[in-house]
Parts: C-alpha cells; sequence; structure tokens
C-alpha cells in the first residue's frame, strides 16, 4: 500500500505504508543513530512525534522485547527508508513489522529518508502527516499540520502511580525518587545496578510527598515536549531545590530544574537525537560521546552565575549540556548518561551521583 | 591541548614494499599523515623503500630517503638528519617494529629523538601475546584460551582443559603452514606433531576454536588527554575463521543491536585505555552468534588495513587526525575537515551501507589453493557504496575486474542440492556464488548457515537478489521491475542477459522513465550538518546531490580499481599526480575510483571523487551529470583504457594520445605495419584464435615461443612454450575466460631486456632515463630486477634505443606517456612491446632522475612542449649514481603458488637501492626486499642441465664467501667436477636425509633452484621451492638474480651512502 508523508511546508514524500493502518499528525524529527531503534521507539520522550532513522537499513535484527525501555512504543510514527524483511538475532522475538501493528504505529518506507533530513536542518522541525489516503488535499491538511501542536505530553506518557524497585544484590542502602516525566527504563536499572533502591513518582507528585519519603537523592527523568507547559511541575521541582538532597537530573529533568532556578530554554533549530554527539566536561576537558534525544536547550546567556553554571557543552555547536548549582548538590544534563540506545561513555555519572548521596557533595 | 612545541623536525617510517597483508593503505595513511604533519608546519624526513608511493615524493616530504628499511640504515638518518621526533604508526607492521626495535636498544633514546604517538610501552602491550593476554584478564576483557606448546604431550594435556576444536598456529612458519584446526585427539597429535616441525623454533600455539562466531571489528582513537572515540564498525560477512583481509565486510555492523553494539564498543574503548594508545587503532572481536559471549582476537595499536577502510566507508580521516593527535592535539581541538563545522571528536554516523569484497590472486596462481584461511592472501580490495545492501554488494562485485558482475557469474547450476551443499563447506572465494545457487536450488536458510555459520540476514540479502534474477528471466520487464533492480543496482548488461533485451533497449526505457543514477554525500554526519566535500556515491531512486558544475575546463581522470598482481599502487600514483598537474593548470578534476587502500580516493585530492565501479555504465551515469570536458585514461592502468571506447561513445574527448592509437600498439597487424614503416626490428609472430592456429605459428617459428593474450598487463596468461603440448595447455588456460581479442605467438628471443618511459609532446620526446634488466628475457619485466641506469650497454644501444623510442612514440602518435620494452642482442635492439600510456616503473624513474614525468605528461596533454616546460628533448643526462629496483613476492601467503619466475607477473610490490656504486645499490635492494645475509652460510643448488654451467661460476663465489654448498645429485657432480665442493643430498623421493629435511632443518640461507624449461611440472622442485618459503628461506629461480645476490654480497660492508631523493 502507498503512503505519503506530507510536511507542513507542502512537501510530500511517497512511499510504502508500514505498521498500523492509520493516519498520523505529529511533530517530524530524525534520529541519526545506526542501532537501537526499539529504544528509540520505547523511548517516552518522542511522545507526539514521528521518528525518521538516518540509518537506511532498520529492523535487521528485529525486536529483542528485553530491549524496550518503557512498557509501550510512543512516537507517533516511524519513517525508514527501507524495513529488513528478516529478523536476524538469537533473542529476537518479533519483526518489527508485527510489532508496530501490535504497537498501533503508522509508518512510511522506501522514501529518500537522507532528503527529508536535509529539509528538516534547512528548514527546522516541521509537523507533518503519514496517510495512505491517495486523494489527499494539500489545502485541506496543511492549516492543520500548521496547528498542530505536542502539548503537554508529559501527563501521557507518566507513571499514573507511586511504584518501588527494590535493588536485589549488593545493596548500598540508598533510596532514590525518580520523578518519572517519560522516564526510560535504564535510568532506574542504572540506579538499581548501583544498589539503590528507587521508588518512581508519577510526574505530577507534589514536592512534600516526595520529602515525606525522606530520600537519599532525587533523580529527575526524562520526558518529551516543551518544559515550559510543565508549569506545575517546575513549582514543585523549586521546591526540592530548596532541600539539601542531592539532586541528579537528565534532560527534560535537566531542563525543568534550569527553569525552576530562574534560567531560560529554548527550541532549536532541528535538535539533537543521535548517539556520536561529542560533549565536553567543562571541569575536566574531557570529551565523552553521548546518546542525545532533545528538541530544547537551555539557554546559557540567560544563566545567573550564582544559581548555575555551565558543566557540560556539545563540542559540534557549543550549547549546554549540563549545569552544576552553586553551594547544591545538584548537577543536570542534557544527554543520556543511561544509553539505551548509544554509547555508555557517561555511566559514571550514576556513580557520581551516588557518591553525592554518599559523602554528602558533589564528588 | 596545543601542539607540543618541542616537535619540529619529524621522521616517518613507511610500510615498506607492497606485500599481501601490507599494502597501498599505508601509503595512503603515510602520505595523509605527512601532509597533515607539514600544516603544521613540521619538517618532516620520510624513510620508505618503496619507490611507487606517493609519500616517497619530494611534495609530500622535506627530506625522502628510499633506503632499506632496517634498524641500521635509520640510526644513520637519524644521526644524519637529527630529527627530534620519530612517528612509527603509520608505516603498518614494518614501521612499528622499527621503532621499537630502535626504542628498545636505547638509540632513540641516546640521540634525543621522542616517540611520538603511542609508547613502547602499549606496543609492548599489545603486540606481545602474553603480556596482551595478561593486560586483558586485568581488565576483564575475555580473549580465547591459548597457549604456547613445544611438545605433542603439552598440547594434548592443554586441549583436554579448554576441549576441542582447538586452533594450532605453528610459530615463525609463514603463510600459516603447518597449522590447523584439530576436531580431536588424533586430528592434534598428527597436525601438532607436524607444526611442531616446520616451526623454526619448534613452537606451536594451541588456541580454542572461534570459528564461526561472528567477526566484528572497531576502529577506535584516542588522544593524549584520554578521549576516546569509535570511528566506525565493521562486520565481517564471513564469519571467524577467514582473515578479515579476505573478507567480505560491510559497515556498520548489520546484525548487531544496540546491545551487543555498545557493549563491544565499551570494550574497544576500555581496551585502548588501558593499553594508553594515543592515536588510531583497531581491536577485532569475535561475538559468539547466539550468545552476548565475545572474545577480543587481536588489537593493532596502530593505523591498519581496516582503518584505511573505515576512514573510506565514514569520511574521518583517521591517519591525518592520528598525525595531529601524535603532535599533542585533542579531538575536540582538530576540526572534521569534510563538514568543517563540527570537530574530530565526534563519532561518524553513517546512512548508508558499505561493503569491502577482497581481490584474490587466484587468477595469477592458479595452481593455487583457493580456500580462504587465517592467513590473508588478497593483494587488494574494493568497497562500494549504497542505501542498501544488495545495492552496495553488487557494486563491489563489478568492481573486482575478475569477470564478474553478478551472483551468476560463477556458474555452479550444474551441482546437485546434495552437491551444493559439500561445496558449501569449502571456504573459498566463490562460497557467496555457492550460496545464491543453493539458494536457487531451494536450500533453505537454516542449512545454509549450519555449514557457512554466515548470518541469516546476509544469506536473506542474497536471497533477495536471486529472487529478482528470477523475476527478470520469467519477467515482463516493467516499469517498477526495473526500477526496483536498478535500485538493487544490477548493472544493464546482466539486466540485458537475464530479460534478453538488449542494453541499448534497457538504457532506453530507463532514460526514458527517469530512472538514473544519483548521487549522494559522504558527510560523516548523516546530514545533520552540512558538508562541502563532495564525495559522492551513486543510489537509485532518490534525490540527486551532486551539483554539476560549469568551470571553464574540467577533467576526468579514471582511477585503476584494486591492487592486483600487474597493476599496483603505480597507478594510483599516477592518476594522482595527473590530477594535481590538471588542477594546478586550473582545470577542475573528478576522480572515479573504488580501492580503498589508495591516495586517489581520499576525499581531498580531486575537487570530487566518485567512489564507483569502474564500468561503462557507472562511469556514464557521472558523465551525465558532470559532463567534463575531456578525460584521461592513460594514468590508470589497464583498468583505465579498458574505457577508452565507451567514453568516446559518450561523447568525452580522450585527452592525450587517441584510442586508434592506443589499439594500433595493441593490435598485431597495425603494430607490425608502424614497426615496418619505422624500420624496427622484432621478434616474428603471429596472430591465433585456437589451439591449432597457435601450434601451427609456432612450428613456423621453431620453439620455444611466447603465447599471451593482447590486451593485458602484468603479462597475464604469458608463457614460454617448447612444446606442442605446452601450447594446447596455455591456449586452454587462455581460453577458459573469452578472450575478446588474438592471442599472440612470438619467437621467444634471449637477450638482455631494455625498458623505457618517455613522454611526447606530439613532435619531441623526452627520455629520464634507460632502464636495464638484470633477468633476460623471459622474466616478466615486473619480477625483474631493473637498474638504472643501464650499465652493461653501449652508447651505440643507448642511441638506438633512444631513436626507437622517437619513432615509435611519433609513428603512434603519442601525447602524454608511452613505456617500450627492447631486447639487446648484442648490438642488435628489438622491441617487444609498446603501452602508450603510463607504466608501473613510472614513479621510479620519476624518483631516481628528478624528472615529474606524470607532470610533464599532463602539462603536454594541456597542450605545452616538452621544450616550453624547460626540458631539452631526448635522452638526459644519466645519474651518477645507481638506482636498482627489485622485486618483492608474497608467495609464502598464497600456499600451492608457484614461485619460479616466467613471462607471468608474480611479484606484489618492488623496493630500490639507490647508492653511488652499482654494487652497494644492488646490495640495498636486496636488503630492502628482506633479503639479509648470510646468516647460517649454507645454501642448496639445484638446477636444470642448461645452467650447470653457470651453476659453478656462481657456486664457486658463494664457497668464497664461506659457504657450504649442497646440491641434488647431477648439480652436485657438476660443482664437484668443476672444483666447487658440493655436498650431494637425495631428492624428497629417496630416503633420508633429503633435501626436504635439509630445508626443515631451519639452517639454510638460500636454495637456488632453477626450473626446467618451460613449466616445471616435477612436484619435487615444486616443493622443494614451496618448503623453502614457508619456512621462510630465500629461494631463487633465476640465475642471474643469483649471480646478482653474490655480487652484492660481496661488496657488502655495514656503512651505507645515503640520498635524499628529494634533492635528485
Amino acid at each position: 500500500m502507498k503512503a505519503f508523508l506530507i510536511l507542513e511546508d507542502g512537501t510530500v514524500f511517497e512511499g510504502i505504508h508500514i505498521g498500523a493502518d492509520k493516519e498520523m499528525i505529529s511533530e517530524i524529527v530524525f534520529n541519526t543513530s545506526m542501532a537501537g531503534y526499539l529504544e528509540v521507539l520505547t523511548d517516552p520522550s518522542y511522545a507526539g512525534q514521528a521518528v525518521c532513522m538516518t540509518y537506511p537499513l532498520i529492523g535487521n535484527y528485529g525486536i529483542c522485547r528485553e530491549d524496550m525501555e518503557s512498557k509501550q512504543a510512543w512516537p507517533a510514527g516511524l519513517i525508514v527508508r527501507e524495513l529488513s524483511r528478516l529478523a536476524s538475532n538469537f533473542r529476537s522475538d518479533m519483526t518489527i513489522q508485527d510489532f508496530l501493528m501490535e504497537q498501533g504505529i503508522p509508518g512510511i518506507a522506501g522514501i529518500d529518508t537522507r532528503a527529508l533530513t536535509k529539509l528538516l536542518r534547512k528548514k527546522g522541525t516541521m509537523n507533518g502527516m503519514i496517510t495512505s489516503d491517495e486523494s489527499y488535499h494539500l489545502d485541506e491538511i496543511l492549516p492543520k499540520l500548521r496547528a498542530y501542536t505536542t502539548g503537554n505530553v508529559v501527563e501521557k506518557v507518566t507513571c499514573s502511580h507511586k511504584y518501588e524497585i527494590t535493588c536485589e544484590a549488593d545493596a548500598i542502602g540508598k533510596r532514590v525518587a525518580l520523578l518519572d516525566f517519560g522516564s526510560k527504563e535504564n535510568i532506574a536499572r542504572s540506579l538499581v545496578k548501583r544498589g539503590c533502591d528507587v521508588t518512581v513518582y508519577p510526574a505530577f507528585t507534589k514536592a512534600e510527598e516526595i520529602l515525606a519519603d525522606n530520600p537519599d537523592g532525587i533523580m529527575l527523568s526524562n520526558g518529551p515536549g516543551d518544559p515550559k507547559e510543565c508549569e506545575g511541575v517546575i513549582q514543585e521541582i523549586r521546591k526540592l531545590y530548596e532541600t539539601e538532597i542531592p539532586i541528579f537530573a537528565i534532560c527534560l529533568g535537566h531542563q525543568l530544574m534550569a527553569l525552576a532556578t530562574g534560567a531560560d530554554t529554548f527550541k532549536m533549530k532541528y535538535g539533537h537525537r543521535g548517539g556520536n554527539h561529542p560533549v565536553k566536561d567543562l571541569k575536566t576537558g574531557k570529551v565523552y560521546i553521548s546518546s542525545q534525544n532533545h528538541g530544547y536547550v537551555v539557554d546559557m546567556e540567560k544563566l545567573d552565575p550564582d544559581v548555575a553554571v555551565p558543566a557540560f557543552v556539545n563540542v559540534n555547536d557549543g550549547t549546554n549540556e549540563g549545569l552544576s548549582y552553586v553551594g547544591k548538590n545538584i548537577f543536570t544534563v542534557q544527554y543520556h548518561p543511561e544509553a539505551c540506545p548509544g554509547p555508555q561513555d557517561s555511566g559514571y555519572l550514576f556513580d557520581r551521583f551516588i557518591k553525592m548521596m554518599e559523602v554528602g557533595e558533589d564528588a | 591541548m596545543p601542539k607540543n612545541p618541542n616537535v619540529k623536525r619529524v621522521l616517518v617510517i613507511g610500510s615498506g614494499p607492497i606485500v599481501i597483508g601490507q599494502a597501498a593503505e599505508f601509503d595512503y595513511a603515510g602520505t595523509q599523515a605527512c601532509r597533515s604533519l607539514k600544516e603544521e608546519g613540521m619538517e618532516v624526513i620520510l624513510v620508505n623503500s618503496n619507490p611507487a608511493t606517493i609519500m616517497t615524493d619530494r611534495n609530500i616530504a622535506d627530506k625522502v630517503y628510499i633506503e632499506p628499511l632496517t634498524a641500521g640504515v635509520l640510526e644513520q638518518i637519524i644521526e644524519k638528519e637529527r630529527p627530534d621526533s620519530i612517528l612509527p604508526t603509520l608505516g603498518g607492521q614494518a614501521g612499528l617494529n622499527l621503532g621499537m626495535e630502535l626504542e628498545e636498544s636505547g638509540f632513540l633514546h641516546s640521540h634525543n629523538v621522542r616517540l611520538l604517538g603511542t609508547t613502547a610501552a602499549t606496543i609492548k602491550k599489545a603486540e606481545d601475546r602474553q603480556e596482551f593476554k595478561d593486560t586483558m584478564e586485568k581488565i576483564g576483557e575475555p580473549c580465547a584460551a591459548s597457549k604456547v606448546v613445544e611438545s605433542v604431550k603439552d598440547g594434548v594435556a592443554f586441549t583436554n582443559t579448554i576441549g576441542y576444536p582447538v586452533v594450532l598456529r605453528p610459530a615463525y612458519t609463514l603463510g600459516g603452514s603447518g597449522g590447523g584446526i584439530a576436531h580431536n585427539q588424533t586430528e592434534l597429535e598428527s597436525i601438532l606433531e607436524n607444526g611442531l616441525r616446520l616451526s623454526r623454533v619448534g613452537q606451536v600455539l594451541v588456541e580454542r576454536c572461534i570459528a564461526g562466531w561472528k567477526e566484528i571489528e572497531y576502529e577506535v582513537m584516542r588522544d593524549g588527554a584520554g578521549n576516546c572515540i569509535t570511528v566506525c564498525n565493521m562486520e565481517n560477512i564471513d564469519p571467524v575463521g577467514v582473515h578479515t583481509g579476505d573478507s567480505m565486510v560491510v559497515a556498520p555492523s548489520q546484525t548487531l543491536g544496540d546491545k551487543e553494539y555498545q557493549m563491544l564498543r565499551s570494550s574497544a574503548l576500555n581496551i585502548i585505555n588501558e593499553l594508553e594508545i594515543t592515536g588510531g587503532c583497531n581491536v577485532q572481536f569475535a561475538l559468539h552468534p547466539t550468545s552476548f559471549e565475545y572474545c577480543v582476537i587481536e588489537v593493532n595499536p596502530r593505523v591498519s588495513r581496516s582503518s584505511a577502510l573505515a576512514s573510506k566507508a565514514t569520511g574521518y580521516p583517521i591517519a591525518k587526525v592520528a598525525a595531529k593527535i601524535a603532535l599533542g592535539y585533542t579531538l575536540d581541538e582538530i576540526k572534521n575537515a569534510i563538514t568543517g563545522k563540527t570537530y574530530a571528536s565526534f563519532e561518524p554516523t553513517l546512512d548508508y551501507c558499505v561493503v569491502k569484497l577482497p581481490r584474490l590472486p587466484f587468477d595469477k596462481f592458479i595452481t593455487a589453493k583457493r580456500t580462504l584461511t587465517t592467513q590473508m592472501k588478497a593483494t587488494g580490495e574494493v568497497m562500494s557504496i549504497c542505501d542498501n545492501f544488495e545495492g552496495a554488494l553488487m557494486k563491489a562485485i563489478r568492481s573486482l575486474e575478475q569477470h564478474v558482475d553478478c551472483l551468476l557469474s560463477y556458474d555452479f547450476s550444474g551441482l546437485s542440492g546434495e552437491d551444493l551443499k559439500e561445496r558449501l563447506r569449502i571456504v573459498d572465494d566463490q562460497r557467496i556464488y555457492v550460496i545464491a545457487e543453493a539458494l536457487r536450488k531451494g536450500i533453505d536458510y537454516d542449512t545454509i548457515h549450519e555449514i557457512t555459520m554466515i548470518d541469516h540476514w546476509f544469506i536473506d540479502k542474497i536471497a533477495i537478489l536471486v529472487e529478482m534474477e528470477q523475476a527478470l528471466k520469467t519477467g515482463p520487464l516493467t516499469f517498477p521491475l526495473l526500477k526496483e533492480a536498478k535500485r538493487m543496482e544490477f548493472p544493464d548488461c546482466v539486466i540485458s542477459r537475464l530479460t534478453g533485451i538488449g542494453e541499448e533497449e534497457i538504457k532506453k526505457m530507463r532514460y526514458d522513465n527517469g530512472i538514473v543514477a544519483a548521487y549522494k554525500m559522504v558527510d560523516t554526519c548523516a546530514a545533520e550538518f552540512e558538508a562541502s566535500t563532495p564525495y559522492y556515491y551513486s543510489v537509485y531512486g532518490s534525490e540527486n546531490e551532486a551539483v554539476k558544475t560549469d568551470p571553464p575546463k574540467k577533467v576526468l581522470v579514471l582511477g585503476s580499481g584494486p591492487i592486483r598482481i600487474g597493476q599496483g599502487i603505480e597507478f594510483d600514483y599516477c592518476s594522482v599526480h595527473a590530477t594535481w598537474a590538471f588542477s594546478k593548470a586550473g582545470y577542475e578534476t573528478i576522480i572515479i575510483n573504488n580501492n580503498p587502500e589508495t591516495v586517489s580516493t581520499d576525499f581531498d585530492i580531486a575537487d570530487k571523487l566518485y567512489f564507483e565501479p569502474l564500468t561503462p555504465e557507472d562511469v556514464e551515469s557521472i558523465v551525465r551529470i558532470e559532463k567534463p570536458h575531456g578525460a584521461v585514461v592513460q594514468f590508470g592502468g589497464q583498468t583505465a583504457i579498458k574505457l577508452t571506447e565507451s567514453l568516446m561513445k559518450m561523447g568525452v574527448p580522450i585527452w592525450g594520445t587517441k584510442a586508434e592509437d592506443v589499439d594500433a600498439a595493441e593490435d598485431r597487424e597495425l603494430f607490425d605495419k608502424i614497426l615496418e614503416q619505422t624500420g624496427i626490428p622484432r621478434a616474428a609472430g603471429g596472430t591465433v584464435y585456437t589451439a591449432e592456429e597457435a601450434k601451427q605459428v609456432a612450428n613456423r617459428l621453431g620453439y620455444p615461443v611466447l603465447v599471451r593474450p593482447s590486451y593485458v598487463l602484468g603479462g597475464q596468461g604469458m608463457q614460454i612454450a617448447i612444446s606442442d603440448e605446452e601450447i594446447e595447455e596455455f591456449m586452454e588456460i587462455i581460453n577458459r575466460i573469452a578472450q575478446d581479442h588474438p592471442i599472440l605467438v612470438d619467437k621467444y628471443l634471449q637477450g638482455k631486456e631494455i625498458e623505457v618511459d618517455a613522454v611526447c609532446d606530439g613532435t619531441d620526446i623526452l627520455i629520464p632515463g634507460i632502464m636495464e634488466h638484470i633477468e633476460r628475457t623471459g622474466v616478466h619485466s615486473g619480477d625483474s630486477i631493473s637498474v638504472y641506469p643501464a650499465h652493461t650497454i653501449t652508447d651505440r644501444v643507448k642511441e638506438k634505443i633512444g631513436e626507437y623510442t622517437r619513432r615509435l612514440a611519433k609513428a603512434l602518435h603519442v601525447k602524454g606517456l608511452i613505456n617500450i620494452q627492447f631486447i639487446a642482442i648484442g648490438e642488435e635492439v628489438y622491441v617487444i612491446e609498446v603501452n602508450p600510456r603510463s607504466s608501473r616503473t613510472v614513479p621510479y624513474i620519476s624518483k631516481v632522475t628528478g624528472i615529474p614525468i606524470v607532470d610533464l605528461a599532463t602539462e603536454v596533454i594541456i597542450g605545452k612542449t616538452i621544450r616550453e616546460l624547460g626540458y631539452e628533448p631526448g635522452l638526459q643526462q644519466e645519474a651518477d649514481y645507481f638506482a636498482v629496483k627489485m622485486p618483492v613476492f608474497s608467495f609464502e601467503k598464497i600456499r600451492g603458488a608457484e614461485i619460479s619466475l616466467g613471462p607471468e607477473m608474480k611479484s606484489t610490490g618492488e623496493c630500490l637501492g639507490i647508492a653511488k656504486t652499482f654494487n652497494e645499490a644492488l646490495y640495498k635492494a636486496f636488503l630492502g626486499a628482506g633479503v639479509d645475509l648470510p646468516r647460517h652460510k649454507q645454501m642448496i643448488i639445484t638446477v636444470k642441465d642448461a645452467d650447470k654451467g653457470e651453476a659453478v661460476e656462481i657456486g664457486r663465489r658463494f664457497e668464497k664467501l664461506g659457504y657450504k654448498i649442497y646440491a641434488t645429485r647431477s648439480t652436485a657432480a657438476a660443482l664437484n667436477e668443476a672444483g666447487v665442493k658440493a655436498r650431494k643430498v637425495n631428492k624428497i623421493s629417496q630416503e633420508s636425509p633429503t633435501v626436504m629435511d635439509l630445508i626443515l632443518g631451519h639452517r639454510i640461507d638460500l636454495v637456488i633452484d632453477t626450473p626446467t624449461q618451460g613449466r616445471d611440472k616435477s612436484r619435487d622442485g615444486f616443493l622443494i621451492r614451496r618448503t623453502a618459503i614457508e619456512t621462510g628461506v630465500n629461494c631463487i629461480t633465476a640465475m642471474d638474480t643469483a649471480r646478482a645476490l653474490v655480487t652484492s654480497m660481496e661488496n657488502a660492508n655495514g656503512r651505507f651512502t645515503l640520498i635524499d631523493v628529494a634533492s635528485i
């Protein structure tokens, strides 16, 4: 079956329909990871977006369910050059085609994904539609596309109630409160693996409730959408900031902490999504290759140096990749130390967080 | 970290002659590194014994020494040039070993020379088997269990602790001889016993067998501050068991999930960090196909063949960055040259698929075993890029230039299903074609996978190609089907064969429907950032990114494809120099080539690089977009020459010598006419198509005769025949491949072989120098020792050669380069062969005479005259030193290959000896080729009857040098009779001790073995030569070579004169 990807600037790509038989409208973004499509598909940060994979051959190793980063797939759609008809991996449970059907995700294959990527790079992230209706009318569709906003998607992806994950071996007796804005599972796994017990809270939990559980550390997760949509959450985070509890935040969590302390964020032209971004630790001068997925970034120009100072920057474009809070046991990063997909180079940041909880200061 | 201000004068070590396993990739790496160092204001002193390289050019380094790569020579160069630093990590294993030797002896320290890049301690940790194992154990990285044993008993005991099967590798045998896989104790005992005997040190490594696991490689960079990145990973389609150099390789890995990918990536970074490598490094892993278990196979603490491939596959210039790191820069300070925006500290991401195929030399060594093992056999490789795997594979296949263009190119249709299953067990260069046939016969994926252990994903991709063949065969050829076939890069000629529709008609159908190739950019970043480097590959069914430019002058330079015996790095040298010369003259330059090991495919050599197969269709697709004003084919070897006619049909003018004149040199009748007109004699001969005709001509001329196909390089298929039977045999071999052109049969003349390269501007010629071969005619010119200036021919003969060259160049209307081979017999000069194009000797003669003939030829093609270029036409004045070019072979790598020299070329590379005297130059040349004698002062002589007289003379001279001579019966008799003391030794078939036992005693320096006339069919001689080669004994098969060797040894003394070639 034919399918069409229609962008808000009127560009139409024709390809083959894949996945669930339905139409979708969302923001269109691209990801440059060469492997890890399942981790991308199950990353809640992609809620409200259709992802174009720049690597042309997708689905080669099928779907290994144990690699899912959440209980379900989140993107509104998937855009690929070619889906492998064979899933080849000893752990594979099913093909990606079947998975898209099961998860109800529509998509398009057989399009020139490089041309699409170049377009998004030049014009910036756009909204778009995937449809298999051959009699589409651009005049009707384009206004709809322009009007689309992702809205407050955190609501959709956060857990509905508090739950606990206890460490099974080598416990270090530290309890971490993890605020779930759309958390990838490997954040909790990374903490549990290091001996922490983790309590996961829905995004809209009141600070008082979290503090009442008396955690040793607080972890703010990644998540989808524009951070400024999360007004209520920002206020609660401000309260957490006021405490002396060590806080480590990733991605959306990092942006929310910045907003909670008076800094600003802005939308990037086409964001950072992939597994090859170099970030530089300003303290040591060392460069790490990181996994990234963000469309918004903290504005370094508007930082109050008395509150927070840049700790990491992106080597390519110089944008902020992390902050260190003055006089606080708080550090936050824009990228994904939990990897999955992508390089594991920054896993040490979890160790740093644990050390903060243990000695009470930024190690 | 800014660059180290104390580094100002850097000595760079090259990798020496091209041999299998150490080829053009190091010229690429070295050239890139030298340019990178010069960019930083360094003074670069280069040493490499290989004159065919670009790195040994005066514009690449400030001082150039084409000298043997030995510690002694390097010490002398260091004493003379006083470098403050030495960079050994870009010259392959050869360069690395030398650097280490100098470091360990304390020489570097005492001369205040610092080792740049990785430290000696690091290299030891990576290279020493035990230290490496200990290091890996320390950081928890698994290696396959192994142990070095010196007895069968210990081997059995160790194997019992790790379980069967085990791999056995004898130490210090070349070509993997004596090794193998043992599945049980009986096999183990038998292989081990033999291996221990073959090993010079009586040691065999017993290792857990991980054959069949996935083989995955990571290319890693690390700077002095500890920042690490992986440039790319690669997956071998052939699982562990086949050397990665002989494997079909794909980049990035296709069958690894993120978990496996990152697990191995983290391991690679972990290893490079522990080893504290600064620069580039290659880590090879074996990954269990059905678990997360993996083993580290090997770490190369230096730039390697794989890193050249990774550089071309990603656009990340590994050698250039490694050189900057060596100077002290950190990755985040080095700009990514492709994007100009990002930095070297970012990991390339691909939005295409890369396939590399090895170019194996079995067409040259027809007696050799085709099986692929852990010993590399490929002489070169091709790479292709596409947005789908099928397309990349199809493009790579036709890039090989081995008469293959699709998966039907080797016909296995005669084999039954059962036969095919058996055939699949043979791991050779044809396995992929066997898999295709198995799929055609309905054998299921699981069965194929169980036998070959090739991943299902790749098998499925082959199946998709087979399904397309079937669809085309049964077709109608609809528009969507044609579109899909082109997406998978089926060439028109294959579609034509399968559909029965004419090629032209298919082309028309494509053009009418807009099914044309589009070009995408290799940009390191999957289009995330804008890139300005025009490095292109073709795809079908996508947007075209190649922008047609309209400069006033635009030239297409055709590359020479994969490195093979007979067409090596020399042609890349010529292509690159021509490109630079055109650039200098204001032309926009376009290169098409498919060889990832070469300088020409570096993205900053030409204005535009198309990484594509060199077939008429692929070239035409580029021509359609670029519309060059002209093309030059005379620099790219036979690969480029073959495209002449097609280019003319496309309407692209061939600049330089006209196609019809090239034809006139190859076409027997036309050429004879020219010789008649110009009054130049040649050996009598005739052209034939069949064996019957060949025999008639041969009998008319009288044996011996020379038989060869026309239009070939490197004397492929050329043989000296002494009887009708041999004619039949050779004609059968030649005609195995359909011949478009007649076969030549010539009277074989024995004399002195002379070679010249010249530039002709249509009126005048310039001959930089005359080269003379040490071996008599009958040995291919590429396998002969060549001496400049020619010192044993008279001035009268030289004049004649100059005059004949002038006449021929004019008669053929040569514009550009011409290469002519002559035979001198007394004062008579005959012409053997004329090639109106660049030749193998062009880089050599350019360097030793200081006359840049490729540049001159390019200027001449553009329209300048030799006089305008500041040269007096004619034969140039001879140099006051001697330069000896020595062929280098890789026989030890190709099991079963016949090593005796003949009219078909067999050498893989060359080295140069340059000195004030002929004898010193000769000695240096032998030394450069690895002949470092005497050691044990024992030798074996076994020669055919005709050579006995010369054997006496040569034997006497060796005896004088203190050699103890062993000889087979009749040779011994001849020697003793003439008063040369020779101990008789038994033939192999006779009772012990035989000549074989002697060789296996590991106390023999040299074997002189001349095969009987024609093809040596005696297994004895063949076995002796093979055993000698495989146990590292020098083996000489021509009396002239033997005489040259003894001459050089008689004149050996440790000190050398050093000549800076850049100052010539």
